[in-house]
Formats: structure tokens, C-alpha cells, sequence
């Protein structure tokens, strides 16, 4: 069966930590991470890379743009 | 359109011609006295042979800020309004300043403050040429005394206002905007296709994108803003001064006068030359910018200047600025409403002379 | 088969989503969490899609908005607060081929600018109205807005908003839904990916009636300030579900006869 595997680019310079992407992915692949960037926000970044399903909803919710998403049909 | 005589009211001699000028734009809201312009307008129905947009807003506030967005567009619009109503004007006007863009501002002045009253008044000075709305900003004004000049200064105005991208006045009266002459009307100018680089009339791949804005939230960059604009009132008051002199060459008193005012003080010039007062009068055209240099040079050889204005004294301040002590300057006017007779200013003339 | 690595996927011919072209470099001025961005990427990618940067001219308000003519490629100009539908008229009407369109927030549109709101609506300019809605004036420091719930606190009403002393919440969409003029009035909501899905379709829907100079188009975004609201991003999305929505229920108001 074909499978669906996805990948995010988050450019955590830019993000601003807001955690809006975080609660809307579906298979909870985004966290925010304990370090922070130059402006002191805690950046999105994937903690569960392997169960990201490239469904875009992180990006499309995201105020500041910071997240580009990928995916491959595989299988 | 060929060139015309018509007799027409100075409200009308401007409605008309703003269409022969090719404006693109009217944006209007009804006050009296000058709400023939509006009117006028409206049945000539320009946007079926120029396209001439011509639109009732729901204010004057609305008014002035759709004069704003046409003239964004690079458009030549204009709106006119009568005192109260050119106060609620004031915020828009203060934004197209500060967004360095070219619209026409017609003020046909009644009497107030306040409600006020409906007949002529002068007593919109201050707030013509000072700025009227707030920060640092002058429009270029210009002051008609008859309705061919009403119809004159439409195309001067744009022409003006589009060389130094600033918004320009008509500072009229009730009494010129109501009484009808005869005028001679200019033949119907095409209205213009040029797209101005500054415009915002979408994003072309050819250039950057266009923002009009009056904000700027850097202080630095605000007061470099300020600095520019004084530049370019400096650069008016350079070329763009205009006044028109009677028997000042041998005068030993001088009116100074502008408008309805300036008609008046002809005839009292003529009624004070009969009785052997050796009177002159100055008319300054441009309020902003105002005919100082030349004032100051009459001031050293003359006795005295008599400032003569429909208000309690709005113009004898920048009289008395010209002057600068040089000479002696005082002040006769008739306010809410009231028109002062030749008669009156040559009485008031005397007594100025007797001191 | 060998395991496919996160390298495999991140090519371009893998590419789902990105942001708008037309959205620019500029990091955008609004507190972290704000529905504002991402109000304008749905904007973005609806002018892209469309290819109207060459015919758009957007008119920004007084409030948060006032600088976003700096985050969207277009020809921008700034109004006087609540002014932007008279500017609005007056480039659409001396230009009727360029799409045009208004963002402003609640204190613009729904207090100092109702008269040139109401107006525009009625006369039924060819434009879109942008409305932004998350009931407080942000830019000033949460005050009191005109779409402010009962109850609700700001600075300016400190014990929540006495409908005795201080009013109803307005409902602007649906007072210009009242207008012959308006050919589209719809509520959306940008704080799921559903909802800015909807939100974008909307967006294409207004695009295609200015067009077709159907009248005017009037979308009203039910938005979030967590800064005023003093609460998380996340949280402000939830109580917004549960305060906002009750009271500014999502969904079209009014819908023109397809042709």
C-alpha cells in the first residue's frame, strides 16, 4: 500500500513560538523546543520527523511563514 | 470643446472648468455657498464625454479621503467645500500633505465659527495657508477675486499642485462663488493617460512596488521627511509668488487686500485718488506663498499699509511679518457675513492716515 | 527498499506548501500567536494564484495593519483611520480594471469608519472589504473595541463591557448584509488549517464577483489577540472557538445568485 511520507523546513530564526502549528498537527510530529533563537522564542521544530504525513496544516496556520512543507508518496 | 464667453457664476466657472482641464475626478458633499458646484457638475454628466468620475460622498471627510485615494492613483481630482465643512476636510488634507500628493481644494468661505452663517467671509486665512490640520505643512493657495480667475485657477491649481506634488487651494468667498461675470473658458483639455512613476496603479514587474503613506515611526527619518517638505515650500515661495499691484508707483499708503476684499479696495482706491490721498493697492494672488519681498520693498518707501479683510484680522499678520516694523500696518475688516463698502474703507483709510 | 531519509524528501519537486511569492522578506511586527499574518498569506497566495500583483492596489488601515503594506508585494496605500472605503471608491472608480481591496481592523471599520463602511457597502462599490474582528483595539494597548463581547475586559473596561453603560457588540457583517449593495458577506476564521482553507476559497469567490463588478464584497475574519487578551496564542484560539464564534458565528451571511 502506497504510503505518504512528508518533511518540514522550519525556519526558526523567524519563528516566533507561538505553538499555533504545534496543536494543529495532526500526528503531533511539531514541539517546541527548549532552546530558543536570537529573539528568545522557543522555535517549532519536529520532535517526531518520522510521523510527519506532509498534510501542510502547520504551514498554512502559521502567522509568520516560517514553515515549508514536503512529501513523497512511497510504497 | 472650443474656447468660450459664457456668463456664469464663479461656483459654476469652476465645475466647468475642471471638465475642460481634464480632470479625472470630483468627490463633493453639499454646503452652501457653494454647492452649485457639485450640482453643476453633476448635470453635465462629464463621465459620458471626458469619463470624468464625479461623486456625491456621504461627508466631506469621506470626500477628501476619496481625493486622497485618486490622487494615490496619480489622478488629477479635487474636491470643494464651504468653511465647516473644509474643517472636516482638515484630516484628509493633512495626509495628502504629508503623502506628498497633487488634489485641488476649492474653500467658497462663509462666516463662522461654528455654523456660522451663509454669506462671504475671509475668515478661513489662517487655516488656508498656516496648515489648518495638524504637523508641519502648508498647501499652495490661491485666492480668485473675480469668476474668471474661479475658472483660471483650476488649471493653475493642478498644474501647481502636480509640480510640487502638494495640495493646492482655492481660497474663494460666498460672494465670488455666488455672482455671475462674464468668462472666458479654455477649450476642453483630453485628460491625461500618463502613468506617474509614483502612482499606485498595480505592480508592474518593471519596478518596486509603490507605497503611498504619510507614516514613518522613525523619528530620524520623520524630521529628514520634515526638512524636505520645508525645501519645497521654500522652492514656492522662490517661483511661485504672485500678487497684482495698483498705483503703488507714487502711493503713500497701500491697501492690502486679496479677494472680494481686493474689488472693494479698488473702488476705494479710485474714490481716495479723487480726493487727492495718494493710495495704492497691493493684491496678493498666492496667500502661500505670500508676496513678503515685496511688501518689504514697498515698505521703505511708503507711510503705511492698511490690511482690509472680511475677518477680525487673519492677513495683517503676515502684513505686518513683510514688513517687519518698517512701516505702519493696521487692520480694517466686517466679519459674519458682512461686506464692507468702498465707502467704509476709504473712511477708515483717513483715519488710519491721521494716526 | 532502503528507509527514504528526510534529505529525499526536501526536493523541490517534493514541494507542498511554501509561503506566497508575493509575501516579502520583511519579519512581520505582529506579537507571536496573531491571526494578522496569517490573514495576510491567505491574501498573498489568493493574488498570486490569480496574478493580480500587476492590477492590485490595497488600501491599509489605522491600527496593527497600518504597516502591511510592507509585507505584501503590491501597490499599497495608507488611510486615515477608517477612511479606507472612500479611498478605496475613488481608485476604483478612476480605475475600474485594478482589484482592489481594504484590510481593516474593528476600531477602523466598525467605530471611526462606519459611515465610509456602511456607504461604501450601500453604493455598492466594485472592491473587497477585509475585515479583521478580534473584538479590541491592539495597536493602542487593548482597548475597548466596538465588537467587544459582553462582559469581555480591556483597559478600557476593566470590570467587562456593561451593555447598559457601554453598548452591544456590533455586528457589521451582518448590518451590510442588510445592504442591496453587498453581493457577498461571509464570516471566516483563520486559527485552523480548515479555516484558512475556507478563508482562501472566499478570498478566490471575491476576486471572481469584483470581476464580474457584482457590487461589493465584504469578508469579516473572526480573529485573535493574545496580546490584548492577555492570554497564550493557543489559548486565545480556544476561547475565541468558545467566546467569539457563539457570538460572530462562522459561515456565509449572504451569497449572490450564481450566473
Amino acid at each position: 500500500m502506497a504510503k505518504i511520507k512528508g518533511a518540514v523546513v522550519i525556519d526558526q530564526e523567524r519563528c516566533k513560538g507561538c505553538e499555533v502549528c504545534v496543536v494543529t498537527c495532526p500526528p503531533q510530529t511539531l514541539a517546541l523546543a527548549a532552546d530558543v533563537n536570537s529573539k528568545g522564542y522557543h522555535f517549532s521544530y519536529a520532535a517526531n520527523p518520522e510521523t510527519c504525513i506532509g498534510c501542510s496544516n502547520c504551514a498554512v496556520v502559521c502567522p509568520d511563514g516560517v514553515i515549508t512543507v514536503y512529501k513523497v508518496k512511497i510504497g | 470643446m472650443e474656447k468660450e464667453l459664457r456668463l456664469m457664476k464663479g461656483n459654476e466657472a469652476i465645475a466647468e472648468a475642471a471638465i475642460r482641464a481634464g480632470a479625472d475626478g470630483y468627490f463633493g458633499y453639499p454646503i452652501t455657498p457653494q454647492s452649485e458646484i457639485l450640482e453643476y457638475l453633476m448635470e453635465a454628466n462629464p463621465q459620458t464625454t471626458t469619463g470624468m468620475v464625479v461623486l456625491q460622498a456621504e461627508s466631506e471627510v469621506a470626500a477628501i479621503n476619496m481625493v486622497y485615494g485618486g490622487a494615490a492613483c496619480g489622478k488629477k481630482v479635487m474636491t470643494s467645500s464651504s468653511s465647516p465643512g473644509i474643517s472636516l476636510k482638515q484630516e484628509g488634507i493633512t495626509y495628502i500633505a504629508g503623502a506628498e500628493l497633487p488634489c485641488l481644494i476649492v474653500n467658497v468661505v462663509r462666516g463662522g465659527p461654528g455654523l456660522g452663517t451663509i454669506q462671504p467671509a475671509q475668515s478661513d486665512y489662517f487655516q488656508a495657508t498656516k496648515g489648518g490640520g495638524h504637523g508641519d505643512y502648508h498647501l499652495l493657495v490661491l485666492a480668485p477675486s473675480s469668476v474668471q480667475e474661479m475658472a483660471d485657477f483650476v488649471e493653475l491649481g493642478f498644474d501647481l499642485a502636480f509640480k510640487y506634488r502638494n495640495p493646492v487651494m482655492i481660497l474663494s468667498d460666498g460672494a465670488i462663488g455666488q455672482m455671475m461675470e462674464k468668462v472666458w473658458l479654455k477649450p476642453q483639455k483630453k485628460r491625461s493617460e500618463e502613468i506617474l512613476p509614483w502612482a499606485t496603479t498595480g505592480k508592474p514587474a518593471s519596478r518596486p512596488r509603490n507605497i503611498i503613506t504619510s507614516l514613518d515611526l522613525d523619528p530620524e527619518r520623520q524630521e529628514k521627511f520634515n526638512f524636505k517638505l520645508i525645501a519645497k515650500y521654500r522652492e514656492m515661495e522662490e517661483n511661485e509668488v504672485r500678487f497684482e499691484e495698483f498705483m503703488t508707483d507714487d502711493a503713500e499708503y497701500i491697501f492690502v487686500a486679496y479677494g472680494t476684499s481686493a474689488r472693494l479696495c479698488q473702488k476705494a482706491l479710485q474714490l481716495a485718488r479723487a480726493e487727492g490721498i495718494k493710495a495704492g493697492l497691493l493684491r496678493p494672488i498666492t496667500l502661500f506663498p505670500y508676496p513678503k519681498k515685496r511688501l518689504n520693498e514697498l515698505a521703505d518707501r511708503v507711510k503705511g499699509m492698511l490690511a482690509v479683510e472680511m475677518s477680525a484680522g487673519q492677513m495683517v499678520e503676515d502684513v505686518m511679518l513683510s514688513v517687519n516694523g518698517k512701516t505702519r500696518v493696521s487692520h480694517y475688516g466686517r466679519m459674519g457675513g458682512m461686506i464692507p463698502t468702498p465707502d467704509e474703507v476709504l473712511e477708515n483709510m483717513k483715519s488710519f492716515i491721521k494716526g | 527498499m532502503a528507509e527514504i531519509t528526510f534529505n529525499d524528501i526536501i526536493k523541490p519537486e517534493n514541494l507542498t506548501y511554501k509561503k506566497s511569492k508575493l509575501m516579502t522578506d520583511n519579519v512581520m511586527h505582529y506579537c507571536p500567536g496573531c491571526g494578522h499574518g496569517t490573514a495576510h498569506q491567505v491574501l498573498a497566495e489568493v493574488l498570486e494564484e490569480e496574478n493580480l500583483q500587476e492590477r492590485t492596489v490595497g488600501i491599509t488601515p489605522v491600527g496593527c495593519s497600518v504597516l502591511m503594506y510592507n509585507y505584501i508585494d503590491v501597490d499599497f496605500q495608507e488611510a486615515a483611520h477608517g477612511r479606507a472605503p472612500a479611498l478605496a471608491t475613488a481608485v476604483k472608480r478612476l480605475m475600474p480594471d485594478k482589484f482592489v481591496f481594504t484590510y481593516q481592523g474593528d476600531g477602523d471599520l466598525a467605530a471611526i469608519g462606519t459611515a465610509e463602511t456602511i456607504h461604501t457597502c450601500n453604493r455598492g462599490e466594485n472592491i473587497l472589504i477585509l475585515f479583521i474582528n478580534n473584538g479590541i483595539y491592539g495597536m493602542t494597548g487593548g482597548q475597548m473595541a466596538p465588537t467587544t463581547l459582553e462582559g469581555m475586559k480591556s483597559s478600557t473596561s476593566p470590570y467587562g463591557r456593561d451593555i447598559s453603560m457601554m453598548g452591544s457588540p456590533i455586528k457589521m457583517a451582518d448590518i451590510v448584509a442588510m445592504l442591496p449593495g453587498t453581493c457577498y458577506v461571509t464570516r471566516q476564521s483563520v486559527n485552523t488549517a480548515g479555516g484558512v482553507r475556507k478563508l482562501k476559497k472566499a478570498i478566490k469567490k471575491a476576486v471572481q464577483y469584483q470581476n464580474e463588478k457584482r457590487g461589493t464584497c465584504f469578508i469579516e475574519v473572526v480573529s485573535n489577540c493574545p496580546s490584548g487578551w492577555k492570554m497564550t496564542p493557543v489559548e486565545s484560539n480556544k476561547w475565541m472557538e468558545e467566546n467569539m464564534f457563539l457570538f460572530y458565528p462562522l459561515g456565509d451571511i449572504k451569497v449572490p445568485a450564481e450566473k
